[in-house]
């Protein structure tokens, strides 16, 4: 069956061929970059040990069990069981800053009965079988053994994470390794960890797929209303088939059926462009040219870092505009995570090292300041041995050289040869918090750690356990034997973890010093010690050494002989490390809140010190009532009670309107809210509300109650959050009933999960390491650079897509409705009303670049007034505009501008001649004044919502009409050969040399144009939005003040002050 | 979409491409264009700035509408329908009898008068009605590089023009159905003088189609070859066609595919209603007008059927001014658009009378 196109198959399939084709190009490009990537990976060269000799082969051809031969600053490609290495003790370095972004250096052993076997042939000689665990992801677990036959009796080993080299780690400061693969390809952790990351669809793109249902429906309906009025207008032959227009024999066969259907798709053929093809083209060039700015913008540059803002998904660009819910980490994200050692508390004394400035010890500043009276002997023994322990109980490495590749500390210590590095910023702030106080840490060597003391002596402390910190204990310890011979056991950790274990010391009035601090929004430690009886210590060897061997359950064992050890400990003292506030974060915060946003602040850390920072960043603020839901106050309250206690709190003001008096503080209605709620609540409440209940009907209650209460919260504060309750919260707030758009902002590996939960991910690029930049849709160098973000680009980005997604809708209803009009007055018979190259080349090339253009320069309000008034974000909020009315409003103008055209040009063309030699135009003349007005209409639609002039736009708008113009001049003015039709030849000039064609067209665009600017008039003088008051320039240019103060109800609840923390 | 998936990769640690996520260099520029500060000319839309905009297009548009209305209604248009449905039309008879084989032509005469004289040239039309040349159907069939004069359409025209595309065997010339259905009534007119004479006036029948069809996309196949019969040996004449179509005019410049009744038919009319260029009366001296008042008869030669589609025919006589023929409507939607914008310019400038001050007085805080 051969379907009887009313245009050319060219005709249609040009505008497709051409967004396929863009859309290939741009795949392609991207599959021959990946391609290319995997080749250099596949076939990267690798030293593999074979017969006692070292053979090159290519990555992709290892298999497990074979021994690889590393060298320094190669990566590995697989993951690898470390035999030996070139240094004496079994050890290597590895940096795995292209895994987690963790810079520092991390040791990792040999084995031990095979670190001798340090040449090809000795290497060669070892007979082992390795065990090990099934795959997973889990880049810090892994539990193996390895049975070494030696002399042909098998010598069992434990294998733990710190053998194990993991594919992409990079080997550093050892000259080479031997090692075994284990896990090769997709098996190794690397691979598993690939996080196929859903693809995030922004609210726009939703919206835009429910137009193009809408406008499938009406081209559709609009087929289908054609088909019939076809059926029932040819139900007289004479019109069907009059005698000058007979069909052709084969046609005249068909059955009526069949029939009915090829006009119903011709007809789909002939309004298909109601479907903007090229409107997801253009919609992907706006956002992959768009995101450019982002990336170019200068206010995101950091110097300190040297680094600017990083665009992974231009897809969201928009959706920045759209936030109403922001979940910011706290440390490393509002704070600086440029951790400095403030004082430090030894048994109620305490000690402030002296000139402090940014971090950097001044030279010749190792004195110290006491503020209390000089301690007595007896206190001098505790001093000492808490500036031991704090020198000694750490995983700090020390860098001798100077150049140390990817690390931005800028610890700059007292001789510039020497760094600390570690994966925590604390410990590098405590020992050189030390080394200000007069105790350096040397190095480790052989197992001893060297202690230079306050009288220039070196110590030597045998290392003999560490107990690693995990964030579960939130502590960790060393055990150490001094060069007397004692062995001391070292705790520092979070007070909550130490005191439980302390059982002398003076815990009252540490406590008190770290409750002072916390409450200062100091990070603190408590330092306890324990002296251990060589009897003590042999069991507790044993005990680290089962529970190290065992195969199964090795964590939860080590864990249990950790809990075993650590007790009975003597308290030292505190210490306190402020991580200060971000540059900025107050303001951001701040204007986030006047934007309308809703911010979170999900933080693992202690409440005092979290609800400290808050304060600080102003997310509370004086006024803030503050509402608390943890586990002290469920311990006295049952959980139920308690939400219910804080629902009615909250609610309390909506209910009432009867206030007793005006607000006290009118900025705390910036939120929006009568009064402004705070909210705490920690990580063990939060999944009990979360938790399923028992009793099946209350725990959806606890959830909507939760919810209700956080909705009238302008800020809440969860604190002792796990990494995966971040993302539990993130989408829990995600699936409440308004759905609201959620971003999520952190800098370290536990925000991953809340980062790729939230509608929009942003990364900082902080301390921590780069796997939340990775990971994240977005990431920026500072807190502050996400005021800029989401105020200025989210909002340019809103404006300009949701304009291009209504114009796109827009002029296409403007072009195919008239041909649609056109077949009432053509007997139903699929006449297109344009020529196949206005039809092919409308969307392609005539409307197409002024709109692409105004969705990439569009400034409808200056930069700085959007900075300055972030009030204006609220203006778009909600999508609102996408909103149905908005689009049924452009829909509507886009008909009404199509019958202007249409008819505009009938009454014309009504039986009358418009030239002054008497001559008749044809149909062709008829759709290229439709098609002319068309044009004109459309492009001067986008001149009028263009706020923002610069010379390209004035180049592309005028350009294209030029462009149109002399395109129709060429197509009309030569018989072109490769035609087989000529209906277009001289038509356009013709047109042009008639002048009622001219008088007509200028009142066509004029009579098009005419109802929208009326719109935008009247509605700006009578209910202008902020947005618009903002952009008529004032006489006198006074502050921009807020213009939602007005309105402000009447009603506001007093604003009772509870100033918990302040 | 595109970065995320680079960054997918990254996480190998290999990778050494660098994609729009990653620019290498870290430091953007500080250009204008980059930093989206680009000088740019801000005007917003505003009554104010609106206001003149509407007050002048106002005052033009009115005057433009009452000129092209006063032009409209000072062209003198005479119409006469010649259809014959009513059994007392004179073309009765001829359309009731009509037969595709009658060989003896049938005429009808019609008396009309003209009230007021024609001066300058008058441009005698024959118009159409229900007559759907802009069916799809009909509009593509015909084979243009047939009529631009190449031999091998010619000899084999587009199958475009089926069913009009052979008969007999032989390839139709011209091809098609617009060119089968030509219109092919004759149309002529006579002055009745007041003392019984019956003067015929002369009509031109050059210059009614455009001039680039006529000399370029038109042309006869064979070049200047003066022998149309011989050139246009081997084919056919379109099935309804009385002669072939080297007989349509005795004039050689007029003949074949440059004959301008037929390039006039061929230009295929926009809407089902329409008329078309048939003849035109030249204007003779200063003194006389063209068409002086009284009455006049119309022979028709009746020849095209068009009962059979509920169709009617009409002579038009008009005459023609700068703007073309008798059209009120582009003076009248001058007029209004022109009342409109001035209607609405003063309830804008009410409008920002009353309201301007009060936004910009709403944002000063209180």
């Amino acid at each position: 069956m051969i379907i009887d196109t009313p245009t050319s198959p060219i005709t249609s399939g040009l505008p497709l061929f051409f967004v396929i084709t863009v859309t290939a190009i741009k795949q392609g490009y991207e599959d021959w970059l990946r391609h290319k990537a995997d080749n250099s990976v596949n076939q990267c060269p690798v030293h593999e040990v074979q017969h006692g000799k070292v053979v090159r082969k290519q990555s992709r051809k290892i298999r497990v069990g074979d021994v690889m031969l590393i060298k320094e600053n190669e990566t590995f490609p697989c993951d690898l069981i470390l035999l030996s290495s070139s240094r004496d003790d079994g050890t290597c370095f590895v940096t795995t800053a292209s895994l987690d972004g963790e810079s520092s250096h991390k040791t990792y052993y040999a084995v031990q009965d095979t670190k001798a076997y340090t040449t090809e042939e000795e290497v060669d000689s070892i007979k082992a079988v390795i065990e090990c665990e099934q795959p997973q992801p889990d880049l810090y677990k892994f539990v193996g053994r390895v049975n070494i036959y030696m002399d042909n009796e098998p010598v069992a080993r434990p294998l733990g994470s710190e053998n194990l080299l993991l594919r992409g780690a990079t080997l550093k400061n050892t000259a080479y390794i031997y090692a075994v693969a284990i896990y090769t390809g997709m098996e190794t952790k690397m691979a598993l960890n690939y996080q196929t990351k859903t693809q995030k669809r922004s609210a726009v793109e939703k919206s835009m797929n429910a137009y193009l249902v809408v406008y499938l429906c009406i081209l559709i309906g609009k087929a289908f209303i054609n088909t019939v009025l076809k059926y029932v207008w040819q139900a007289d032959p004479n019109q069907d088939e009059p005698w000058y227009n007979n069909r052709t024999d084969a046609e005249k066969e068909r059955h009526i059926v069949i029939r009915a259907f090829t006009d119903f798709l011709a007809y789909m053929v002939l309004f298909n462009y109601i479907i903007p093809v090229s409107m997801y083209v253009t919609v992907e060039m706006q956002k992959f040219l768009g995101s450019y700015f982002i990336m170019w913008d200068d206010d995101m540059y950091d110097k300190e870092l040297g680094e600017s803002a990083v665009v992974n998904t231009s897809d969201l660009n928009e959706e920045l505009g759209q936030v109403e819910y922001v979940f910011t980490d706290k440390t490393g994200t509002l704070t600086e995570n440029n951790m400095e050692f403030i004082e430090c508390c030894v048994d109620g004394h305490v000690y402030v090292p002296q000139a402090i400035c940014n971090g950097q010890v001044m030279p010749g500043s190792d004195t110290m300041d006491m503020i209390d009276s000089s301690p007595g002997p007896r206190a001098r023994v505790t001093e000492e041995l808490f500036f031991r322990a704090l020198c000694l109980c750490h995983t700090v490495q020390v860098k001798e050289e100077e150049t140390v590749d990817g690390i931005k500390h800028g610890l700059h210590s007292g001789r510039p040869s020497s760094f600390y590095i570690s994966s925590s910023p604390d410990e590098v702030a405590l020992v050189e918090g030390m080394k200000r106080l007069g105790y350096t840490y040397l190095r480790l060597k052989d197992s001893h750690m060297e202690i230079l003391n306050r009288e220039d002596q070196v110590e030597r402390f045998e290392l003999l356990e560490v107990l690693t910190f995990d964030s579960v204990r939130r502590r960790m310890s060393v055990i150490v034997r001094a060069s007397t011979g004692e062995v001391y056991l070292f705790c520092k950790g979070a007070d909550s973890s130490i005191f439980p274990r302390v059982v002398s010391g003076k815990v009252e009035e540490v406590k008190d010093r770290v409750e002072h601090n916390a409450v200062e929004g100091l990070r603190t430690l408590c330092v306890a010690y324990r002296a251990l009886t060589p009897e003590q210590y042999e069991e507790t060897y044993k005990l680290l050494n089962e529970a190290r061997l065992a195969l199964h359950d090795r964590d939860r064992r080590l864990a249990e002989a950790y809990d075993q050890i650590e007790t009975q400990l003597v308290l030292l003292g505190a210490t306190a490390v402020e991580d200060r506030l971000q540059e900025e974060a107050a303001d951001t915060v701040e204007s986030l809140h006047q934007a309308g946003m809703k911010v979170w602040v999900l933080t693992g850390d202690k409440m005092e010190t979290a609800a400290a920072t808050c304060y600080a960043s102003k997310l509370f603020r004086r006024g803030t009532r503050v509402l608390e839901l943890t586990t002290k106050r469920t311990e006295e309250q049952s959980l139920h009670d308690a939400l219910f206690d804080l629902s009615r709190t909250v609610l309390r003001p909506h209910r009432d309107p009867s206030g007793l008096g005006l607000d006290p503080d009118p900025v705390s209605g910036l939120s929006g809210e009568c009064s402004d709620f705070g909210l705490i609540i920690d990580g063990a409440t939060l999944s009990a509300v979360l938790q399923p209940g028992q009793e099946a009907s209350s725990a959806g209650d606890y959830k909507e109650i939760f919810l209700e209460i956080c909705r009238n919260c302008s800020a809440v504060l969860c604190c002792r959050m796990a990494p995966l309750q971040k993302a539990q919260i993130v989408k829990l707030i995600k699936a409440s009933k308004e759905h609201p758009i959620t971003l999520a902002i952190g800098d370290g590996a536990n925000d991953v999960s809340m980062i790729l939960e939230a509608h929009v991910g942003i990364g900082i690029m902080g301390k921590e390491g780069r796997q939340a930049a990775r990971n994240s849709d977005y990431a920026i160098p500072k807190f502050k650079h996400l005021k800029k973000m989401l105020l200025v680009h989210g909002h340019y980005y809103y404006i300009r897509i949701s304009e291009l997604v209504q114009y796109f809708f827009y002029k296409n209803v403007c072009f195919i409705f008239p041909q649609f009009l056109y077949q009432f007055f053509c007997g139903f018979s699929q006449q297109p009303l344009y020529d196949t190259a206005y039809l092919t080349l409308y969307n392609i090339s005539f409307t197409s670049l002024p709109i692409l253009l105004y969705s990439l320069m569009e400034q409808h309000i200056n930069i700085d007034i959007l900075r300055k008034d972030p009030t204006l974000y609220r203006d778009i909020s909600k999508n609102c505009l996408l909103r149905w009315p908005i689009f049924i409003y452009w829909t509507l103008l886009g008909v009404y501008d199509a019958m202007v055209m249409f008819f505009g040009a009938y009454f014309l063309f009504d039986n009358t001649t418009f030239t002054s030699n008497g001559q008749m135009f044809g149909n062709w003349t008829f759709g290229t004044l439709v098609f002319t007005v068309l044009v004109f209409t459309v492009t001067f639609k986008l001149v009028l919502d263009t706020h923002y002039w610069t010379w390209i736009n004035h180049f592309v708008i005028w350009g294209s009409l030029i462009f149109f113009v002399v395109f129709s001049l060429l197509w009309g003015g030569i018989i072109w050969p490769f035609l087989n039709y000529q209906r277009m030849y001289y038509v356009f000039m013709q047109m042009l040399s008639s002048g009622p064609a001219w008088l007509s067209i200028i009142l066509l665009i004029t009579a098009g144009l005419l109802p929208d600017v009326l719109k935008k008039v009247i509605c700006r003088a009578l209910w202008p939005t902020t947005t618009e008051r903002i952009q008529v320039p004032r006489p006198q240019p006074g502050p921009a003040t807020p213009a939602f103060i007005q309105r402000h109800h009447q009603g506001c609840v007093p604003n009772l002050v509870v100033s918990l923390y302040v | 979409m595109m970065a995320s998936s680079y960054n997918a990769k990254e996480e190998d640690g290999h990778i050494t491409v660098s994609g729009p996520g990653t620019l290498k260099s870290k430091k953007p520029d500080n250009t204008a264009f980059k930093q989206q500060r680009l000088p740019a000319w801000q005007p917003i839309l505003t009554a104010g700035t609106v206001l003149p905009a509407f007050f002048v297009i106002g005052l033009l548009f009115i005057p433009i509408g009452i000129g092209l209305y006063v032009t409209s209604n000072n062209i003198k248009e005479f119409e006469i329908d010649y259809t014959g449905t009513e059994p007392s039309s004179p073309c009765y008879n001829c359309s009731v009898n009509f037969s595709w084989n009658s060989s003896r032509p049938c005429s009808c005469s019609l008396p009309f008068t003209l009230e007021q004289p024609f001066e300058s040239n008058v441009f005698v039309y024959y118009g159409l009605s229900n007559f759907y040349q802009n069916h799809r159907r009909y509009v593509k069939s015909r084979d243009d590089s047939q009529l631009n004069g190449n031999v091998d359409s010619l000899k084999s025209p587009s199958k475009e023009c089926e069913p009009y595309a052979h008969s007999d065997d032989k390839p139709i010339a011209p091809c098609g159905a617009i060119a089968n259905s030509m219109f092919n009534d004759t149309l002529e007119l006579f002055f009745m003088d007041p003392n019984g004479t019956r003067i015929q006036i002369p009509l031109t029948k050059r210059g009614i189609a455009w001039w680039t069809d006529k000399h370029v996309k038109f042309r006869n196949p064979g070049g200047d070859n003066p022998n149309l019969t011989s050139v246009f040996q081997g084919t056919s004449k379109p099935v309804n066609w009385h002669r072939p179509v080297s007989e349509l005019d005795s004039d050689p410049e007029n003949n074949g595919f440059v004959n301008e009744d037929f390039i006039v038919w061929m230009r295929t009319a926009a809407l089902p209603t329409f008329r078309k260029l048939y003849r035109i009366v030249q204007k003779k001296s200063h003194l006389v007008p063209t068409l002086p008042s009284g009455n006049y008869t119309l022979e028709v030669v009746y020849n095209y059927p068009v009962r059979s589609f509920d169709g009617r025919k009409r002579m038009i006589l008009s005459t023609i001014s700068w703007m073309g023929g008798k059209n009120p409507f582009l003076g009248l939607a001058y007029i209004t658009v022109g009342a409109v914008c001035f209607l609405l310019g003063v309830v804008l400038l009410v409008i920002h009378h009353k309201y301007g001050s009060r936004n910009n007085s709403a944002d000063i805080p209180n």
